[in-house]
């Protein structure tokens, strides 16, 4: 009985990660219908960006957020302003193949930058410290962080979107462009900064990963189906719903997981077909698309 | 009386087409009898680039779906191949046929999964099914496993005695597909159901008020393109005569190059596929030295062609000089005063 309980309550603060993978492809798709197929690529980027940091400085890897958010932020927007912006408007090929074509670069200038050996971030005793919470029961420290910082993180997000002016503006350009830019909503810098903010996230996630597995170069496909499935079995649009879509992924991976190793992928996988096959728009479903 | 318009959908540039085309093919059918061993295996390496980037184009330039699970169809024909010949008995080129048949069927399921999701959503569905079969394989001791396995010695020497033979057979069947898929997507688009596909991407809401079903029409192209794939996924790996569920269902390997050649070429054009591979294999050969540049220079120059020339290095040459050697659209053509 503890042994599931612990399955279950491993896996839903694993889910806490795979929401914080999420949550900025759920925003960037909700404000501007955009699928971000170098989301995970990104993650990886910014991981990469969080080892050099620390290397340089010393520095422990939660401090080193305090570069990272800012410098993804920026790249966020110069990318949205600068790239993704040009694809906007132009039906579903553009932005889904320019995307892809990102992802493909990054991918390659991290192994040539950094080779494709693996790295990890060592957070120090902090990151194997636990809470006993009963005789065979225990709960890292790190893992909820983790979960706490995706629940304050999605919790901010939606206060942002809905509870404030810039909100209410990113909320009127996905709802309807002409008439928001009809209104002086300037939606070019309205996405550069939904995307800026995305990333900021995604630097979370990214330092969180990378303290709690080794990463490599080629990690990022992996953690874009991670979230892309998140986001489905939350439901489209539905921030909360990520994090749900995020706990029953990092359940199903844990309890398969528990009962052959080398299933824990597939049973996360198996898991969101189910939710596909069964509630095509997922759990909690807001956007209509 | 009878209208005086006429549809037809013969050019000039099409008779022309059809005599370059038929050179180039007796050109490439002499290689064997003059050409080395290494020469014979990059044709085979380009035709089966050239098979993929037909099959990936119907679907995502005339059927409108973005797919980034093709990788699941290679790996499904490869493996199949490898189950027939050494669980089944099957001799190896008799097996081609059927490893696509054993995709198609794979695929019909597999639709009605993925078929639940739309555009870029439906592109990243694929890829996770591609994920599941890769896993799922990984497990099949019988089939080598995680680290996979080579097809045994025994089974080689069935497709033909002598590695010559052996190399002339692949070489035949790899043009054989690459000459069939690119005519499979030509008569396809001649035929009725390339109407309804054509009327579909351009206007689907019309297409659909006329009484084109896009559900059935997407989901055919979808099985087609499965059994062309596996089939071409089959004579890879009997080329290789190895195969694991990384390099079967690799991404990067059976679609992130494959999108790149139709992308590059021209997507929705069916000399697009013929000048991405050929454009493909000349950027590998320049750049062979230099390891990862050459995906970053591939990467880079897919993206600016989307963005500045989404119609693809074939649609400039095309639109400059109004050349279409494959003509697939229909004109009208008025009566001769």
């Amino acid at each position: 009985m503890t042994a599931a309980i612990d399955t279950v309550l491993q896996g839903a603060l694993l889910g806490g990660l795979y929401a914080l993978f999420a949550a900025g492809l759920s925003l960037i798709f909700g404000i501007m219908r955009l699928v971000n197929i170098a989301h995970g690529d990104l993650i990886v980027l910014a991981a990469y960006i969080a080892l050099v940091v620390v290397q340089a400085t010393g520095i422990g890897p939660i401090e080193s957020l305090a570069v990272v958010v800012p410098v993804m932020f920026a790249i966020g927007y110069v990318l949205q302003r600068g790239l993704l912006n040009l694809t906007l408007d132009r039906g579903i090929l553009p932005p889904l193949l320019v995307t892809f074509g990102l992802s493909i670069i990054i991918q390659n200038v991290l192994l040539e930058g950094f080779s494709a050996d693996s790295r990890k971030l060592q957070a120090g005793a902090f990151e194997t410290a636990s809470l006993r919470l009963g005789a065979d029961l225990a709960v890292g420290w790190f893992p909820l962080l983790i979960f706490v910082t995706a629940v304050a993180v999605i919790a901010g997000l939606q206060a942002l979107l809905y509870r404030t002016r810039l909100g209410r503006a990113f909320r009127a350009v996905s709802d309807d462009p002409e008439a928001a830019r009809f209104y002086g909503v300037d939606n070019r810098h309205l996405f550069a900064l939904a995307m800026a903010l995305a990333l900021a996230v995604v630097s979370i996630a990214a330092v969180f990963l990378a303290v709690r597995t080794n990463f490599d170069p080629a990690v990022g496909p992996a953690r874009l189906l991670f979230a892309f499935e998140a986001v489905i079995i939350g439901g489209l649009g539905s921030l909360w719903g990520t994090l749900a879509g995020g706990i029953i992924l990092g359940v199903a991976q844990s309890v398969g997981a528990r009962i052959d190793p080398a299933w824990q992928l597939l049973a996360g996988h198996v898991a969101f077909l189910l939710v596909l096959v069964m509630r095509p728009r997922g759990l909690f479903p807001r956007a209509v698309d | 009386m009878a209208s005086p318009h006429t549809v037809h959908a013969g050019t000039r540039a099409g008779r022309l087409g059809a005599l370059l085309g038929a050179a180039t093919l007796l050109g490439l059918l002499s290689v064997p009898f003059w050409a080395g061993r290494a020469d014979m295996r990059l044709i085979v390496e380009m035709a089966c680039f050239l098979a993929l980037a037909q099959m990936w184009n119907l679907m995502a330039g005339y059927a409108g779906l973005v797919s980034i699970g093709q990788q699941a169809y290679v790996g499904i024909g490869g493996y199949a191949l490898f189950a027939l010949a050494m669980h089944g008995g099957v001799p190896p080129l008799l097996a081609l046929p059927l490893a696509g048949l054993i995709a198609a069927l794979v695929a019909v399921p597999t639709a009605f999964v993925v078929f639940r999701l739309r555009g870029a959503y439906f592109a990243i569905g694929t890829w996770v099914v591609a994920e599941v079969f890769r896993l799922s394989l990984a497990q099949v001791t019988a089939l080598g496993g995680g680290t996979g396995q080579s097809l045994p010695a025994a089974i080689v020497r069935a497709i033909a005695a002598s590695a010559e033979g052996r190399d002339r057979l692949i070489y035949f069947t790899g043009i054989a597909l690459a000459v069939g898929a690119t005519a499979l997507v030509f008569l396809l688009l001649r035929s009725r159901h390339g109407l309804a596909l054509t009327a579909l991407r351009d206007a689907e809401g019309a297409a659909e008020s006329l009484g084109v079903d896009s559900f059935r029409t997407r989901l055919w192209v979808y099985i087609v393109a499965a059994l062309g794939t596996g089939m071409i996924g089959a004579l890879i790996f009997l080329q290789k005569l190895r195969i694991s569920p990384d390099a079967a269902f690799s991404v990067g390997d059976w679609t992130a190059n494959v999108i790149f050649i139709v992308v590059i070429g021209g997507i929705g054009r069916i000399e697009g596929p013929i000048v991405g591979t050929l454009v493909f294999f000349a950027l590998r050969a320049l750049l062979a030295d230099y390891g990862t540049w050459y995906m970053i220079v591939l990467g880079a120059v897919a993206v600016v062609v989307m963005l500045k020339a989404p119609q693809g290095l074939w649609g400039l040459v095309a639109d400059r000089f109004d050349l279409d050697f494959f003509p697939v659209r229909r004109l009208v053509r008025g009566p001769t005063p």
